[in-house]
């Protein structure tokens, strides 16, 4: 009787961590699905993580090895007759008692430490193997001030330049885009095919390929470092075209011949009428041409020669050798020119996700 | 929803005043032509843009293909004729490298004959199986989504200095194989483990853009024939070999010319991440072509442009295939 019960609220519990939203049970299969999913949580999360916790270590804590989980900081004391503040130890003796000594220097296996509470009781020397660091978790975030600091000026010329080419090349990719697709969806004309397919042709044609003249046509047209190079040749996107034609299609005709009746020029009807009903397609259009945008890298290697012009990428991928030892600082940069795009992901996430699955492109 | 709704009302604001400024100028344009000629001004902009910065550089490609000397400027250019192809081919012995005169192009042609259908293969394997764990009943459904598809936003810049830290000597990956008790790894001096991580970090990077179209491609596929073979007591995998795969094969299709054309074109992330190196281990062929064009001094604009154009015929040949298979596939 008591074991038939107990088995039964067994079963309950069991079912109660096992419900799921529909009918059918726990199987093997869900069990598995969990299991790749946690994998797949620490392969994609823990990278990206790791270097936020890392931006935040004390260049000390960064050379250690194994690396620390947290970021820590050694307690450091200041003691009279010592400009420098010393790093504490806590220093098992030999009578298995634990004192707290601060350290003035390594020899060898030894190292020369002094008590902080009484300084008058002179120097002794420990066996290295005795001491421990006494440490506290602690956020550096000076690597950002110190980064801030150490590139002055050229750090905001950067997150300027991107954000330039990313906000303009945008905006000028919407007009055209949208004009053309106003152009391809809601007229009948000789051509339209030819228009077209000239345009989405260019879908086929990568834009590696074609460095060298891309190259050619920006110097011709004197743009080379300058910011115009980068943009001119990036805002024709033939998927912007086509997915708001595909979008504008679904607009009743109707209302522009209703417009035309009304002594509505062409352009009255493209942007008082057209462009506000395509605006959740626009809205796609733009969310990829931000991400390539400020994403964007071989064409403003090759574009972009001169310092000044460099965009945050750029200047991220140049800072790799040149701050090659201040890891600190590369951390802190590679921190901050990740972070705009997170933050926008989190509020625009279903829209990339349906835009992708929707067209297929990026 | 709202987000991107108050994003487009942003936009909108910033387009409207250029665009009444623009109006008198239409109207008159339109005076001018006439409505049916008006199609053609909306197409102007970006039939020019088009035509200057995508159809354009496909022909003068093909002319600094068979043109000589470091000049920019084609007209400055002597005509050489296959001499770019030539030098390309000059080899004593295809299948060593170091008998031609070229050998970087042949390393970096064999490497990106390597990468391309080992990092497509694990690319499609492990995507296909994201997305049908994401496509089952499961709790957090939106969250994992987002955990597999955010490095897609993250800059190849970004990626692969994440990477880089992770995988140097002293880097977290060697901090876990230590603690195991292990040898740690200098991963990315050693051909092969940078080869290795190099297809890792570009799958890691982008695999969750094409979870997304199969996770949609999956959706699409109704519930009921899953249903329906349950009631025949089909084995998940029957079900999956069966039914999944089947009904996917367009999606699947779509999945594998894009995934082989961007493998192709890798360069960003390995640029930065192991620089083509060691050696020339990880180099691949887009990286060939900036070394060739723009790093080297003097800059070599006919070779670059030579090989970019065997590039681009390749990727065309392969995709009129794929297209050829695929539509062969749906006659029977």
């Amino acid at each position: 009787m008591t074991e038939a019960s107990m088995s039964k609220t067994d079963m309950s519990i069991s079912d109660f961590l096992t419900r799921r939203r529909r009918r059918g049970r726990f199987g093997w299969t869900d069990g598995l699905t969990y299991a790749y999913l946690l994998l797949g949580l620490v392969v994609m999360f823990a990278p990206v993580l790791w270097v936020v916790i890392s931006s935040l270590k004390t260049p000390a804590n960064l050379a250690e090895f194994p690396p620390t989980l947290l970021p820590y900081s050694s307690e450091t004391v200041v003691v009279e007759g010592f400009d420098q503040p010393l790093a504490l130890f806590d220093v098992v003796g030999e009578d298995g008692e634990t004192r707290r000594l601060a350290q003035i220097r390594r020899v060898g296996i030894q190292a020369q430490m002094i008590d902080p509470a009484d300084p008058e009781a002179g120097r002794v020397l420990v066996p290295v193997e005795t001491a421990t660091p006494v440490r506290r978790v602690y956020l550096a975030f000076e690597n950002y001030t110190n980064l801030l600091a150490s590139s002055g000026n050229d750090l905001w010329r950067y997150v300027f330049n991107s954000l330039f080419i990313t906000v303009v090349a945008t905006l000028i990719t919407l007009v055209m885009n949208s004009m053309a697709a106003f152009a391809l969806s809601k007229y009948r004309f000789r051509g339209s095919n030819v228009a077209l397919v000239s345009i989405l042709a260019t879908l086929m044609i990568p834009a590696t390929v074609v460095l060298v003249p891309t190259y050619m046509i920006v110097a011709q047209l004197g743009l080379v470092g300058n910011l115009w190079g980068v943009i001119l040749p990036t805002v024709a996107t033939p998927t912007g075209v086509f997915l708001l034609r595909q979008y504008m299609l679904t607009i009743p005709d109707e209302l522009v011949e209703a417009a035309r009746m009304d002594h509505a020029s062409e352009w009255r009807i493209f942007w008082k009428i057209i462009l506000p009903l395509s605006s959740p397609a626009l809205a796609v259009v733009a969310i990829f041409s931000i991400l390539s945008r400020w994403n964007d890298f071989l064409l403003p290697l090759v574009v972009l020669t001169r310092r000044e012009s460099y965009t945050l990428q750029l200047a991220l991928a140049s800072f790799q050798t040149e701050y090659g030892i201040r890891y600190e600082i590369l951390l802190a940069m590679t921190t901050l020119t990740a972070l705009p795009l997170a933050c926008a992901f989190i509020f625009l996430q279903r829209y990339i996700t349906t835009g992708i699955a929707s067209t297929g492109i990026k | 929803m709202s987000a991107g709704t108050q994003f487009a009302a942003a936009a909108g604001a910033a387009v409207a005043l250029p665009a009444r400024i623009v109006e008198p100028f239409m109207y008159g344009l339109q005076r001018l032509l006439g409505i049916k000629r008006m199609p053609w001004v909306f197409l102007v902009p970006n039939l020019t843009a088009v035509v200057l910065f995508a159809l354009l550089p496909v022909f003068i490609n093909i002319f600094y293909s068979v043109s000589g000397s470091d000049r920019l400027y084609p007209w400055d250019r002597p005509v050489v004729g296959g001499a770019n192809y030539a030098t390309l081919f000059d080899c004593d012995n295809f299948l060593d490298p170091s008998t031609c005169s070229r050998d970087l192009f042949w390393r970096a042609l064999g490497n990106t004959l390597v990468f391309v259908p080992v990092q497509v293969t694990a690319m499609i394997v492990i995507a296909l199986l994201t997305a049908i764990c994401l496509n089952r009943d499961i709790r957090g459904r939106g969250f994992f989504r987002g955990i597999f598809f955010f490095p897609v936003m993250l800059s190849p810049v970004v990626v692969a200095l994440t990477w880089q830290w992770i995988l140097q000597r002293n880097g977290a990956l060697n901090g876990l194989i230590s603690s195991a008790g292990l040898t740690p790894v200098n991963w990315l001096v050693f051909p092969n483990t940078a080869f290795f991580w190099s297809v890792f970090v570009t799958v890691w990077a982008h695999m969750g853009f094409y979870t997304i179209i199969l996770l949609a491609g999956l959706q699409s596929i109704p519930r009921d024939v899953y249903e329906a073979a349950k009631m025949d007591s089909a084995t998940p995998w029957r079900a999956f070999t069966r039914i999944t795969l089947p009904l996917l094969k367009p999606v699947l299709l779509v999945v594998f010319i894009l995934a082989v054309i961007r493998s192709v074109q890798t360069f960003d992330e390995l640029y930065v991440l192991t620089g083509g190196g060691p050696g020339s281990a990880t180099m691949l062929m887009v990286q060939y072509i900036y070394e060739v064009g723009f790093a080297a001094q003097p800059r070599n604009f006919g070779l670059a442009a030579a090989a970019s154009l065997l590039l681009g015929v390749a990727l065309l040949i392969f995709t009129a295939i794929q297209m050829r298979i695929s539509r062969g596939g749906k006659d029977d």
